[in-house]
């Protein structure tokens, strides 16, 4: 790791103060990938600005949402009983990302600033038509995801907190990378009404995506039958040692069929 | 205090060492600092093939940086390999030169091009940045077939051929003549996986001369600090072994990986004599993936021919073995005599040839690891025997049992040059069908495909040779080293004892088992002896510990060392009781008169030793301490049956272990929670490759399986329970009766963890899948089943 400065502000405007200081500042969350992205040198921020003590940690659960603070931890949303009763998949999924101790310091809001394409959190931040508030606006969930790493944040924001409209049923289910454990496909299927919104992590070069193919087919009929012949096209998935595109292209479907026989037998 | 009645031999006594390490007390070397020492990074290459030239001028005016060192600056002898295979022609394998520090030309990405040491690592790391380095890139030899023909390019230019050497094992006429009068032949091509050994502990190592006295210390993260100091000393930087010493304390895992002398060591050893400060590198994780040596990369056709009934008549085996870009230190022996030496397994097959071909490419030096040839040579033949009872309708365990070496036939001369001394593979059989309940598996296959999956069961009947090894045998097969064992048995004044012994542990439990064997033989307990290792200034000449050798000949040393103290011991007590040596017993720790009710413990008996007052002075010196060394007569077989039970959902190729049952001999038994232990272990390893580990590398040489997050270890949620179990046949010619138990989880169970695949998707049509059975790969082998 490089020399670096590291501060602690206890609020969100001494933390955009510190980043507007800096040259290179940036902002650390639960650290989970900036940390060991700084030990390998492959990152040399002039200043390292830790949200930890800024006020960000919270669950709030109203009759129409669940509205989690930026850095609340993995492990505070999979063991909220609000956000179980209210959205079970969401808490479900924070449940099985990484490990113990991966989930007692990532936090949600560090995940979804990310936007690792493989990361579980950006699925459910897309079929849950979630709206990201931040330091200074707020954004629909469609307009936030840019791609691989990229969302529509500028240098300086930072996400308070994520408002996920409850809906009536929903599922994750990840196939684990085998090495990782991060998602190398992970479908989240999200049903209100006869509105379904299907969003697809760890398959796509361009990061998590929604398959408005599927959530047609499931919006007029909501059972496996109705996707079971589904060609996802393989182009622009991704293509590596532990997956090819096409296997990645079926497994979305297989997914998404698991996601519905569980909605299903909710 | 517990007598050595329950702590002695076959008592699952708790482990000595595990309360240092649960407390975090351990002492790793890289726990150890010295005074005034520096730190070094390792600059290695991040180019496959390559010309290099770089230059050091801006790096080396860096704040902190002490000196930076070169190829041209450690002008020592190269890093040596210790055991030389000939070709079937009579040639020598060719030894191209490994320095410790690449000169002008790298051939494997991670290989060593610069040391930077410096007064912190952040400051050897900064400055390693501004080190320039220029490659001119040369083509790229990663696959061995691509190898075997020199226009593709050569690793080393000066031997003209990738081909280390071209070796043989068997009669081929008589494979030949029966091949062609066979019923049936059954082929098969196999690819075993190469790993990547991942121990806990990365490798450090910590240079400290003394220039008063001029002398060196070296600690280091090393199963064998002896091997290590003859290598080292001797054949790279030519130091005496008086002025050598060499500390292995607590290590962290090994499985192989840090048997071999590694340039690193030589290099914090040399440059603290150069800068006169003491010199430590700790490799981190992602240098471990490149630089520690990898495990297996065969790549075997088979052909077993067999009669009508299915009785095996010839096995025919052709190998390439990579060897990486460098002979490391074992890994001209691995995939021939510790592979192609095991090719009969449990069988009576009369007619075995085997030819291996071992290959340089510009990758990661590949040697032993956890089984070291062995797991390659079961690989292929319970790959081929299933096969094999497929194809003729006999069923997985008929054909075993028809060929199986019969009980009465030990001592067994195998066609292949080893000869086992006993076993009973009937038994392990038997025992593992029970205890993996086989006769009701088709009810559980049934279940499965109500659900719509498939069950698979495979099996594996073993046998591996461990018990490393006879001296005289191996020393005619080319090892530079003899393989025996010593110890000495420190019994001090007041009773208790100190062990030192040339094994090391590094996992194993020895300060326990060991203890046990004192315990159980002078009958005190295991809190009164301390078992020393791994350092040579302490112990007697050791060679240390791998391939499963550490009881069954480092335990048999400290019989030996107990014998002699035992026998002193004897005359002490007769001189003092006055009575005749002959008529002294020993009996739970009294030395008695026999037919009397006087004795002496051994606690009395030492402390005359030590206090000879009255003591029989013109027979005997003072004190009671004795040494050892047991060079052991043969190899010894552990074998035993694994059986694995998988199921597979044939939409998605995701394969989940059901079962793992493993019953092995390992001959006695010393700690059976220890030995449990090692099979746990072994098993996750076994499962690993065949499920989960591949060290990929790219076109370019780049290694893509570079980290945790590319290279699948396998975790607890891959697993079951394992059904372990036991049946002993005893080791005939060490005085224990041990075999070895610490790679027979990984020998065994690769092949039946494959054959469950095979036997699962067999009424697709599938026969074949290669390891490591991937969801993917498992997918894609359903589907073009059903294509065809």
């Amino acid at each position: 790791m490089y020399d670096l400065e590291y501060t602690k502000p206890e609020n969100i405007k001494n933390a955009v103060i510190d980043f507007d200081k800096s040259n290179d500042g940036k902002y650390l969350a639960g650290g989970m990938t900036l940390i060991p992205t700084l030990k390998a040198r492959l990152s040399s921020p002039d200043v390292l600005i830790d949200l930890k003590s800024a006020n960000l940690n919270s669950i709030t659960v109203t009759s129409s949402n669940v509205v989690v603070g930026s850095m609340t931890k993995h492990s505070e949303v999979a063991n909220s009983k609000e956000i179980t009763r209210s959205i079970p998949s969401l808490s479900n999924l924070a449940g099985r990302i990484g490990d113990h101790m991966v989930r007692n310091s990532g936090t949600i809001g560090g995940s979804v600033a990310n936007n690792d394409p493989s990361a579980c959190y950006p699925s459910a931040v897309l079929a849950l038509g979630a709206t990201v508030t931040t330091d200074q606006r707020s954004i629909s969930s469609i307009d936030f995801f840019k791609g691989m790493f990229e969302t529509c944040l500028k240098p300086n924001e930072i996400i308070t907190e994520i408002s996920f409209p409850i809906p009536d049923k929903s599922a994750y289910i990840k196939f684990p990378n085998p090495a990782s454990r991060y998602a190398m496909v992970g479908v989240f299927v999200a049903k209100t009404g006869s509105d379904v919104k299907v969003a697809i992590t760890g398959a796509s070069e361009d990061g998590v995506f929604r398959s408005s193919e599927i959530e047609k087919a499931l919006s007029s009929d909501f059972s496996i039958e109705s996707i079971q012949d589904i060609q996802i096209k393989s182009e622009g998935l991704i293509n590596d040692m532990h997956a090819s595109r096409n296997y990645r292209a079926h497994l979305i479907i297989e997914m998404t069929k698991r996601a519905v026989v569980k909605i299903n037998s909710i | 205090m517990p007598d050595g009645s329950s702590t002695g031999i076959g008592v699952s006594v708790k482990r000595k060492e595990d309360y240092r390490f649960l407390v975090g007390e351990g002492k790793y070397t890289d726990d150890i600092n010295r005074p005034n020492q520096t730190y070094s990074y390792m600059l290695r290459s991040n180019s496959a093939h390559a010309n290099f030239s770089l230059n050091i001028e801006n790096a080396s005016k860096l704040k902190g940086v002490v000196k930076i060192f070169v190829g041209e600056d450690m002008e020592v002898g190269g890093i040596p390999c210790g055991w030389q295979v000939d070709s079937k022609d009579g040639t020598p394998m060719r030894e191209p030169a490994h320095p410790p520090i690449a000169k002008n030309k790298v051939r494997y990405v991670g290989e060593i091009i610069a040391v930077i040491i410096a007064d912190s690592i952040e400051e050897a790391k900064n400055a390693a940045e501004l080190v320039d380095v220029n490659y001119k890139d040369i083509p790229v030899i990663i696959n061995m077939k691509d190898a075997l023909e020199a226009k593709n390019g050569l690793v080393h230019d000066e031997i003209e051929t990738n081909i280390c050497y071209d070796w043989e094992i068997g009669d081929s006429s008589a494979v030949d003549l029966a091949m062609a009068e066979a019923a049936h032949i059954t082929s098969l091509d196999i690819k075993n996986n190469r790993l990547i050994p991942n121990a806990m502990e990365t490798r450090a190592a910590i240079g400290d001369y003394e220039h008063a006295t001029g002398q060196y210390t070296l600690y280091t993260t090393s199963q064998n600090p002896h091997v290590i100091r003859l290598l080292m000393g001797a054949f790279v930087l030519g130091l005496p072994e008086h002025k050598l010493r060499v500390i292995a304390p607590d290590v962290g895992g090994g499985f192989g990986s840090k048997i071999f002398h590694y340039a690193e060591e030589a290099i914090v050893t040399w440059a603290s004599n150069k800068i006169r400060r003491p010199v430590k590198w700790t490799s981190d994780r992602s240098e471990a993936f490149i630089s520690d040596a990898h495990g297996r990369d065969h790549l075997t056709s088979v052909k077993l021919a067999l009669d009508k009934d299915g009785k095996f008549l010839a096995l025919k085996v052709d190998t390439l073995a990579n060897m990486g870009a460098y002979l490391s230190t074992f890994a001209s022996s691995v995939p021939t005599y510790l592979y192609a030496t095991l090719l009969a397994g449990t069988y009576s097959t009369p007619a075995i040839h085997c030819n291996v071909k071992s290959i340089f490419t510009n990758t990661v030096p590949v040697d032993a690891y956890r089984g070291a040839g062995r797991p390659e040579a079961a690989y292929l033949i319970e790959r081929v025997v299933d096969k094999a009872a497929r194809e003729m309708g006999i069923s997985q365990v008929d054909i075993r049992r028809k060929n199986f070496i019969p009980t009465d036939a030990f001592p067994y001369q195998t066609p292949v040059a080893l000869q086992y001394d006993s076993g009973n593979y009937n038994a392990t059989l038997d025992a593992a069908l029970i205890k993996a309940n086989y006769e009701s598996f088709p009810s559980r296959k049934a279940e499965s495909a109500k659900r719509g999956m498939l069950r698979g069961i495979g099996f594996s009947t073993y046998v591996e040779a461990c018990g490393i090894a006879p001296s005289a045998v191996v020393g005619s097969l080319g090892a530079r080293a003899g393989l025996f064992e010593c110890a000495e048995v420190r019994v001090h004044p007041t009773g208790s004892i100190t062990v030192f012994t040339g094994s090391h542990s590094h996992g194993q439990g020895h300060e326990t088992t060991f203890a046990q064997l004192v315990s159980d033989r002078l009958g005190i307990s295991t809190d009164l002896v301390e078992i020393s290792h791994g350092d040579t200034n302490n112990i007697p000449f050791g060679m240390g510990t791998y391939g499963s050798r550490s009881l069954a000949v480092g335990g048999e040393a400290i019989v030996k060392a107990m014998d002699k103290v035992v026998a002193k011991a004897k005359k002490i007590a007769a001189h003092i009781m006055e009575a005749s040596a002959d008529d002294i017993e020993l009996n739970n720790g009294n030395f008695e008169i026999a037919g009397t009710d006087k004795s002496m413990t051994l606690a009395e008996i030492s402390l005359a030793a030590y206090v000879p007052h009255n003591y029989p002075h013109d027979e005997l010196e003072p004190g009671l301490d004795e040494k050892a060394f047991y060079d052991p007569l043969n190899f010894t077989y552990p074998a035993g049956c694994h059986i694995c039970e998988v199921e597979i959902n044939p939409n998605t190729g995701e394969i989940k272990v059901e079962g793992m049952t493993a019953v092995d001999d390992v001959g006695k038994v010393i700690n059976p929670m220890i030995v449990e232990g090692q099979i746990h272990g072994g098993l996750a390893q076994g499962i690993g490759q065949a499920l989960f580990e591949n060290a990929t590398y790219d076109e370019n040489g780049q290694l893509l399986s570079g980290s945790y997050m590319d290279y699948t270890m396998p975790r607890a949620d891959n697993f079951v329970n394992f059904e372990v179990g036991n049946e002993v046949t005893l080791c005939t010619h060490n005085s224990l009766g041990v075999k070895g138990c610490g790679e027979v989880g990984a020998i065994g169970s690769p092949p039946s963890v494959i054959n469950a695949v095979v036997d699962a998707l067999s009424e697709l049509g599938v026969d074949d899948i290669s390891m490591p059975a991937t969801s993917e790969k498992i997918w894609n082998a359903i589907n073009n089943a059903s294509k065809k």
